[in-house]
């Protein structure tokens, strides 16, 4: 994605020589997921780049020190970008998931490294794997320990819908058990589209509001 | 007796020694492919496998593997109309001797004597026999179900079983009378301080160093370990019943995920025992690309096994590392079949299709850059202070156990045992290849970390030579009813189409009889059992995982040690759970 620049650059008060730089549109929920990576910003501007609503010129006004956003903005910038997860993997795509947390895919780029194997430390549970009658009181219980708020990736075809393990053992499907936020399609899938998957997450995240 | 050995030829067998001890007690003696084969009643099968364990001559000590076959709707003639035949597979390892030894049962009274006192690799083999088919193995001190769960009613692989019937599990299994049993069984010299003051603890299934779905119920005296009861089956996702209700060119998927570490070792044994009872030779470029991609493959599995065993011992950096190298074999292994990790490279015959023309300079350049990205690796392990403090005498197994219980592959190598079947009975030109077998010390974690990081290094001198030697030519077998015509042919000729049409619609069908074949997969001795009533699907297909008689021993390996040493040693065995629990 491109990093795009919006709007007539607002006058900086405080050096009027140098205009501030507003660096994106970026509300959060709707069509308004960034438009920018903002990969390559410092941290503050991408801060600022999510959290500023298009239009709010007062906050030019006030100069770098200060952003003016709404609490459920912030809240949910935070939660988005520091996803932790806990990996239920338990077979191939287990194999895939550790793909995408080393370097070459890198999952902290999206701030979701923090590997938690603990349910109670951890906010995103991804399914990584084929589920069986065995293993389903078990999901279902480290499903339970996670706090809210809490979401589920169904990594692969397995954990969503049985995969073609269609047999006497083989769970079809972990939405029989615990509900699901987003389905990442492959078998496994590939670690383009766990990222995508995460991605997708995000969106849903950044339309929560922080009491909900 | 007299036994001729040989790589591909059969082998005979005179079993006059044991028709004298056990008379009347012979029912047929034949074939299992090249198998020797001897039926037995069931009266003396207890017998007749001890006499093959210890009289000379035979000394087969080793029990690979034990099945059943459900005969329900089999309609040949067999040495017994009894509906479950019971198949054990046996080995010598120094000469190379294997027997196949069948007994039946009726379906009215399944019941046999079982070997658990012959062979400590009857044990899970034959609670997977009951569990699956409801044999029941007169005793075993521990017969009760592995794969399904405890709530589970029902033998799924009975051919009356319903395939979709799945039953739900209301809470895990407590595991309490397993661990009464095991206290009387191996009762441990422990006197406690206190009264009751050994703890419980509960590892897995969902725990990081069990590897998400192997469960371990341990008793503790402080760190040590007193008693573990391992419990396996959570991925247990019904491969052997898939399998039969797929043709046989279906099932090559299903095989990508039982060692998904490494597919195409999978597919390879897959695809050499449906040819073996097709009677297909695949040509010699056919063979040599399955031995290259088979050996990046291993290279690919030793090096998720390492690096996940250097994260449990909390040595992260290795982890990332070795995985940075995996993603580069990836990329070579993915412009070939157009997977990373689940291929379905092989077919029936041949291959799916030829590799790309750029493959050779790929993989030779791979080739130079994997023992220098192992080197880096070796050089924060191989003097680290930690890592030989925790690895070095930690989880041991002696050569005669590690025989006994199953193992084959690196973990029995570790134990001292020069043993290897590209070695011992070479196929696809293994023969021809200058490479050595890397062996341990002492079969402890160590011996099993270093004999895998040098196994690394000798599937890259196979890869070399091969890279070399691969010949030109057709990829797959010329053989009409099995392989699929090029698509000049298909379009181009009557013969080319009605061929097509055949393969495609009534798929294989291979003659009826059945076979055991292996190859040595990153793990060990990989075999598929697949028998055949001549129709386009397998009647069985059982696969012996080479992980799942490793495993069985975990218990003695991590019992009188700290709980830290059972997370190493558990790491070190390799077990990948597509391949425990099928």
């Amino acid at each position: 994605m491109a990093e795009k620049k919006s709007g007539a650059t607002p006058a900086n008060p405080a050096n009027p020589a140098k205009p501030v730089e507003r660096v994106a549109t970026l509300a959060p929920g709707g069509d308004g997921w960034p438009a920018t990576s903002g990969a390559h910003a410092p941290a503050s501007q991408r801060a600022r780049a999510y959290l500023t609503k298009p239009g709010t010129e007062t906050e030019a006004a006030l100069g770098d020190a200060v952003i003016l956003t709404k609490l459920d903005d912030v809240v949910a910038w935070g939660r988005l970008n520091s996803l932790w997860p806990i990996p239920f993997g338990t077979a191939c795509c287990a194999i895939e998931f550790m793909g995408t947390v080393s370097s070459v895919f890198d999952l902290s780029r999206f701030g979701a490294e923090l590997v938690r194997f603990s349910p109670r430390q951890a906010d995103l549970m991804i399914v990584a794997g084929t589920i069986n009658y065995k293993m389903a009181p078990i999901l279902k219980r480290i499903y339970d320990q996670m706090c809210e708020p809490k979401w589920v990736i169904a990594m692969g075809v397995c954990a969503s819908s049985g995969g073609f393990y269609d047999n006497y053992c083989t769970l079809q499907g972990i939405d029989k058990i615990v509900p699901v936020d987003i389905y990442a399609a492959g078998c496994p899938p590939r670690p383009e589209a766990v990222l995508q998957a995460l991605m997708e997450l995000q969106k849903k995240v950044a339309g929560l509001k922080a009491m909900e | 007796m007299a036994v001729r050995a040989g790589t591909s030829s059969t082998v005979e067998v005179d079993f006059a020694p044991l028709r004298q001890q056990i008379g009347a007690g012979v029912l047929a003696e034949g074939r299992l492919g090249r198998l020797p084969l001897i039926h037995v009643k069931r009266e003396a099968l207890l017998e007749t496998l001890r006499f093959l364990k210890e009289a000379p001559g035979f000394r087969l000590h080793q029990l690979v593997d034990l099945t059943v076959v459900d005969r329900l709707h089999l309609k040949d003639n067999a040495a017994s109309s009894d509906r479950f035949e019971l198949v054990y597979f046996l080995h010598n390892l120094q000469t190379e001797l294997r027997v196949v030894v069948k007994t039946s049962v009726p379906e009215s009274d399944p019941k046999v004597a079982s070997a658990f006192s012959l062979w400590r690799s009857a044990d899970w083999g034959e609670r997977e026999a009951y569990d699956q088919y409801g044999v029941v193995f007169e005793g075993h001190p521990n017969l009760r179900r592995i794969l399904n769960h405890y709530q589970f009613v029902g033998h799924p692989l009975r051919k009356d079983y319903n395939i979709l019937r799945g039953q739900w599990l209301s809470d895990a299994d407590p595991l309490v009378e397993e661990l009464e049993q095991r206290r009387r069984l191996h009762p441990r010299p422990f006197e406690p301080d206190e009264p009751g003051e050994t703890m419980i603890l509960n590892i897995g299934p969902s725990h990081p160093a069990t590897h998400g779905t192997l469960r371990n119920l341990v008793e503790l005296d402080g760190e040590k370990i007193l008693y573990c009861i391992p419990e396996i089956g959570y991925l247990h996702r019904g491969f052997e019943k898939s399998a039969e209700t797929h043709e046989y060119q279906q099932v090559i998927p299903y095989t990508d995920r039982l060692n998904y570490c490494s597919a195409i070792s999978n597919n390879v044994g897959y695809a050499k025992a449906v040819e073996a009872l097709c009677g297909i030779e695949v040509p010699e470029r056919c063979q040599s690309i399955r031995v290259i991609l088979a050996e990046l493959s291993r290279i690919m599995d030793h090096l998720v096994c390492n690096g996940a065993n250097l994260v449990d011992l909390g040595a992260l950096t290795n982890f990332w590392y070795l995985f940075n190298l995996r993603e580069k074999i990836y990329t070579v292994i993915e412009s070939v079949t157009g997977a990373r990790l689940t291929n379905s490279y092989t077919r029936i015959g041949g291959l799916w299709a030829d590799v790309t023309d750029d493959f050779v300079e790929a993989t030779r350049a791979l080739l130079r850059e994997i023992p220098a990205d192992v080197d880096r690796t070796m050089k924060l392990v191989a003097r680290n202070r930690i890592f030989l403090d925790r690895t070095v005498g930690v989880g041991k197994i002696s050569i005669d156990d590690a025989i006994s219980y199953g193992y084959t592959g690196p973990c029995l190598r570790a134990t001292g045992m020069e043993y290897d079947l590209r070695k011992a009975q070479p196929y696809y030109g293994y023969e021809r290849f200058d490479f050595e077998i890397p062996t341990g010390h002492q079969g402890d974690t160590y011996d099993r970390i270093m004999v895998r990081f040098e196994e690394i290094n000798q599937s890259v001198r196979i890869v070399e030579q091969a890279l070399k030697s691969m010949p030109a030519g057709p990829f797959r077998a010329d053989h009409p009813l099995v392989v699929m015509p090029d698509k000049s042919n298909t379009y181009g000729s009557i013969e080319g189409l009605v061929n097509h049409f055949k393969v495609v619609m009534h798929g294989i069908s291979p003659p009826a009889g059945e076979v055991y074949d292996w190859t040595e997969s990153p793990n060990g001795e990989l075999g598929f059992h697949v028998v055949s009533d001549g129709t386009m699907r397998p009647y069985k297909c059982k696969v012996r995982p080479p992980c799942y008689y490793v495993y069985s021993s975990f218990p003695q390996l991590a019992e009188e040690g700290l709980i830290a040493d059972a997370i190493a040693a558990l790491g070190s065995l390799n077990v990948v759970a597509g391949e425990l629990d099928r």
